[in-house]
């Protein structure tokens, strides 16, 4: 089926998400959509599933005008639509979350007719090569096999447009092939696919056409043999660098030695199993790994978020497991957290105050008990001005800066006092390509200076581009620490839970 | 429709792992608290219009003259609506002149006198009040202030009639027992929460009942009932023990309004200006961030719960020490109760509170008129102060109702 999107406009208020954007996706092929967080990808995909009226603009399926009320019609008109984050009932196996939503009975007894589902899901199954049993409960399933659920779920309803929105970002790069593969076999197949997403790799991998957007325009197409500088460019509107500037790292003593460190989640699973490791002043060890294999709780148990169920960690020879939050991060701790928006910030609170947030205790910024509004001031201006970070004021609120600027902020706050060790979970998730250069080069920099980096990171780009040295991580244990250079695919393995050696 | 898409984006943006689990309802339900207890000014206007529009009708309603020209409205309708013109204004009348300014007074010392009895009234509402608003900027629903003013005053009842102390001395000390009383009677709560999570709503409106008893109990002893009486009260208290009347004995005015306009600038300070209220804030508008930051969260829980009941204790000395001077089981009257209100109309802030305070107050005050000058039963004003935290407590109800705008968060997740 033939896709055409003609001047679509979609406002909300002052702020046009969507500016007259056409888009052509041609029957039987892979069409990526590129664009930063924040260009309107996902606003227009919405637009096109019936989320959102357009304020302007038309949908055509086969040159024939249609529109769409709600997501029920979109399916029924045969798109599809795989969202970022799953829709799926996670006690529920397979087949009754493929069947969800248009339940078929069976002809007498008016029973949900499961077996039809069953029968569906292993065709469906069988063709593409998914290896799902339908009988399996979806969170039990990993989270590719989740993934393959919902495509199966779309092409149950007889899809002819499946829309994949940010469908890599909680794979493994081997999943991420399996996926590529399985995009592939759907093209030839006959199905059209829109991929959203702001990853060159992929694109390059998989497009047959590509439009980019930015600011909610389309700013151009490009052919898939474009270079990714080219495609990176067109994407931010400037030219970038793709590689990250860094000199060799002269590593001194070690600063951060962890010894044995074990955790508990707060359900009392055993999240982190004796993990050891040390980081010298003046290098970068960046933690690679899936989502969910412990890194998480490898930085909550370092800063005390979590209470430690065996081992230690020492800061300069200094234990810091077991004392609370507050002490380690004045023992010389910078923390940079995962989430930023529920971990990192107070969104209601002025810039100027979340600069503060863990200093507001120490001079100048207070006296006693009372606040120095002179010296809070002051300090917001510097910091605002030392990490451009965009804003009209410093008593806006954080919740109005973009995510850029939001991680700037957090960054700014956490390098503003004599560190030893930066820890920084996931520094750039959800960035826009400019700040994820700024944030690599402020973190290199306090590299340079002879601090011990500690990064966490699920994307494997940012793992080689940052670290000096990489740790794996795989079920809550550290499979093995290589060299930075270590290629993708060893470290691929690896983040499946091949050790090392087999792996290479 | 955008409003409600919105809703949706927001919550399977919080990926699927974390969906439904206790800790994510647990985030709602601490995001529709601070929705409640720091809604948009407008709203607030909007509400206090609703719900006296409503309180309106019913009064008109219920009116006999109105319903007597009821039966003949369709052949003289104009009997209707004068008979609804004059309830109307000798309702407001009524209430101006119960709560403001006696226009039928002789003179104007007179005439203040219902002013006054406002500002007289208000007080424990504004120092109960900023104890609740406290605990609301902390993200702590604190509904103890009853049982804390009860405790308070208990205290301070009993330094008051069963010390013997020098003037002026005695009359802090008492202060300071009412204070002491309401604190514990807050960090109890407080603790528990901080120690062991136990949920403040329930434990204060616990602790409220358990107040209410505990004075009962102490009133049938020996140590705290009057002499020669079998009712249950106190001794009067020494006059020393009581606070001054700042306008003379003929009004009911006394320090301790005073005391709560200082309490009010006093938690601005404290709220806006101290790094203790740096961390109250934001623990309350995100506990997470301010853990990460290295706050103990546990340490401000207790902290706001000992400020917020220390202040209801001190709203319990301007029950005892300054309008009833003798201790009863229904010492606190409902006050405890009526804080919660006016703390959620003052959107929580310091100004907001003793301007809602002083609303109340005069509603409170104008009570009785309203009974006896224009034959509206008093309970009207309950209903209109339970129509203002109805409306408060359902901000997208007020904004449908007046087609406000929706509030900034919302749109930013539609963006």
């Amino acid at each position: 089926m033939k896709l055409e999107l003609r001047g679509i406009t979609k406002k909300f208020g002052d702020f046009t998400a969507n500016n007259k954007i056409d888009l052509l996706v041609e029957e039987g092929k892979i069409h990526a959509l590129l664009g930063e967080n924040g260009a309107g990808k996902s606003t227009l995909m919405n637009v096109l599933f019936g989320f959102y009226d357009a304020d302007e603009g038309t949908i055509l399926l086969d040159d024939e005008e249609v529109v769409f009320a709600g997501p029920g019609d979109a399916m029924a008109a045969g798109i599809g639509m795989v969202h970022q984050h799953f829709m799926l009932v996670p006690p529920f196996t397979v087949a009754e979350n493929v069947m969800l939503g248009h339940e078929a009975v069976t002809g007498f007894a008016k029973i949900l007719d499961l077996d039809a589902a069953r029968a569906t899901v292993r065709e469906l199954s069988e063709r593409f090569g998914f290896h799902l049993d339908p009988d399996a409960k979806v969170e039990d399933l990993a989270v590719g096999a989740q993934q393959r659920v919902e495509i199966i779920k779309a092409l149950s309803r007889q899809a002819k447009v499946l829309i994949l929105d940010e469908p890599t970002a909680v794979l493994t790069p081997q999943e991420t092939d399996e996926l590529l593969e399985i995009v592939k076999q759907l093209r030839d197949s006959g199905t059209s696919v829109v991929l959203i997403t702001h990853k060159l790799r992929e694109v390059q991998a998989v497009a047959d056409t590509i439009t980019v957007i930015r600011l909610g325009k389309v700013v151009g197409t490009a052919k898939p043999t474009a270079s990714r500088e080219e495609l990176a460019s067109m994407m931010v509107g400037r030219d970038v660098s793709m590689t990250v500037d860094k000199g060799t790292a002269k590593p001194g003593d070690v600063v951060l030695a962890v010894k044995n460190l074990s955790a508990k989640d707060e359900s009392g699973h055993e999240q982190l199993r004796r993990v050891s490791f040390d980081v010298r002043a003046g290098e970068i060890l960046a933690v690679a790994g899936v989502q969910g294999n412990g890194q998480t709780e490898l930085m909550e148990a370092l800063l005390g978020v979590i209470p430690t169920t065996g081992g230690k960690a020492t800061v300069d020879g200094e234990v810091i497991t077991g004392k609370s939050i507050g002490d380690v991060l004045m023992s010389g701790v910078g923390f940079v957290p995962e989430d930023r928006t529920e971990d990192g910030l107070v969104a209601t609170f002025t810039i100027a105050n979340n600069l503060i947030l863990d200093l507001y205790g120490i001079e100048p910024y207070s006296k006693g008990l009372a606040l120095q509004p002179a010296a809070i001031t002051e300090h917001a201006e510097r910091s605002v001005e030392q990490f451009d970070i965009r804003t009209t004021s410093i008593r806006a609120t954080a919740g109005s800066l973009s995510g850029g600027n939001q991680q700037k902020v957090v960054l700014a706050r956490e390098l503003s006092r004599p560190l030893k060790v930066l820890m920084a979970s996931q520094p750039t998730r959800g960035l826009d390509v400019g700040s994820i250069e700024f944030v690599h080069k402020r973190i290199i920099q306090e590299r340079d200076a002879g601090t011990a980096v500690l990064i966490v990171s699920s994307e494997l780009d940012e793992v080689t581009a940052l670290a000096d040295r990489i740790a794996v991580m795989y079920q809550g244990q550290i499979v093995d620490i290589v060299p930075a250079d270590t290629d993708r695919e060893t470290l691929g393995l690896m983040m499946a839970g091949a050790h090392g050696e087999d792996a290479a | 429709m955008s409003e409600s898409t919105a809703t949706t984006d927001r919550s399977s943006a919080d990926g699927p792992e974390s969906e439904g689990s206790p800790e994510e309802a647990g985030r709602d339900f601490g995001r529709l608290m601070r929705e409640i207890t720091q809604s948009d000014l407008l709203v607030v206007v909007f509400a206090i219009f609703a719900a006296m529009l409503l309180g309106g009708l019913l009064v008109v309603l219920a009116d006999k003259d109105v319903l007597a020209t009821t039966g003949y409205f369709f052949s003289r309708p104009g009997d209707f609506f004068a008979a609804v013109g004059g309830t109307l204004s000798s309702v407001f009348t009524t209430m101006f002149q119960g709560a403001i300014y006696n226009t039928n007074a002789s003179d104007v010392a007179v005439g203040i006198r219902p002013f006054t009895q406002t500002l007289t009234v208000a007080t424990p509402l504004i120092l109960a009040g900023l104890g609740l608003g406290l605990g609301f900027r902390a993200g702590l629903f604190n509904i103890g202030a009853q049982g804390q003013i009860i405790i308070g005053a208990t205290v301070g009842a009993y330094v008051g009639f069963a010390w013997d102390l020098p003037v002026v001395l005695h009359l802090i000390v008492a202060v300071v027992g009412c204070v002491l009383g309401g604190a514990i009677w807050g960090f109890i709560p407080g603790f528990l929460k901080a120690r062991t999570g136990a949920h403040e709503v329930i434990t204060t409106i616990m602790l409220n009942y358990i107040a209410l008893n505990l004075v009962s109990f102490a009133l049938s002893k020996t140590a705290f009932q009057r002499p020669g009486s079998t009712n249950p009260q106190s001794p009067l208290i020494a006059e020393t023990a009581e606070y001054p009347l700042i306008l003379g004995s003929a009004y009911n005015l006394h320090l301790g309004f005073l005391l709560a306009l200082a309490a009010a600038g006093g938690v601005w300070w404290l709220l806006e200006r101290s790094t203790w209220g740096f961390q109250f804030r934001a623990v309350g508008a995100n506990p997470h961030a301010a853990r990460t930051a290295g706050m103990s969260v546990s340490k401000v829980y207790i902290l706001v719960m000992v400020t917020a009941g220390a202040l209801a204790g001190l709203a319990g000395s301007a029950q005892i020490l300054g309008t009833e001077h003798s201790l009863t089981a229904g010492v606190a009257a409902s006050f405890g109760f009526d804080a919660i209100t006016v703390a959620l109309l003052g959107r929580s802030r310091p100004l907001g509170i003793v301007f809602a305070a002083l609303l109340f107050g005069a509603l409170r005050a104008a009570g009785p008129a309203l009974q006896v000058q224009a034959g509206v039963p008093v309970d009207i004003v309950l209903v209109i102060q339970s129509l203002i935290v109805l409306f408060i407590a359902a901000p997208p109800l007020v904004r449908t109702m007046f087609r406000l705008p929706a509030p900034a968060h919302v749109k930013e997740v539609a963006a």
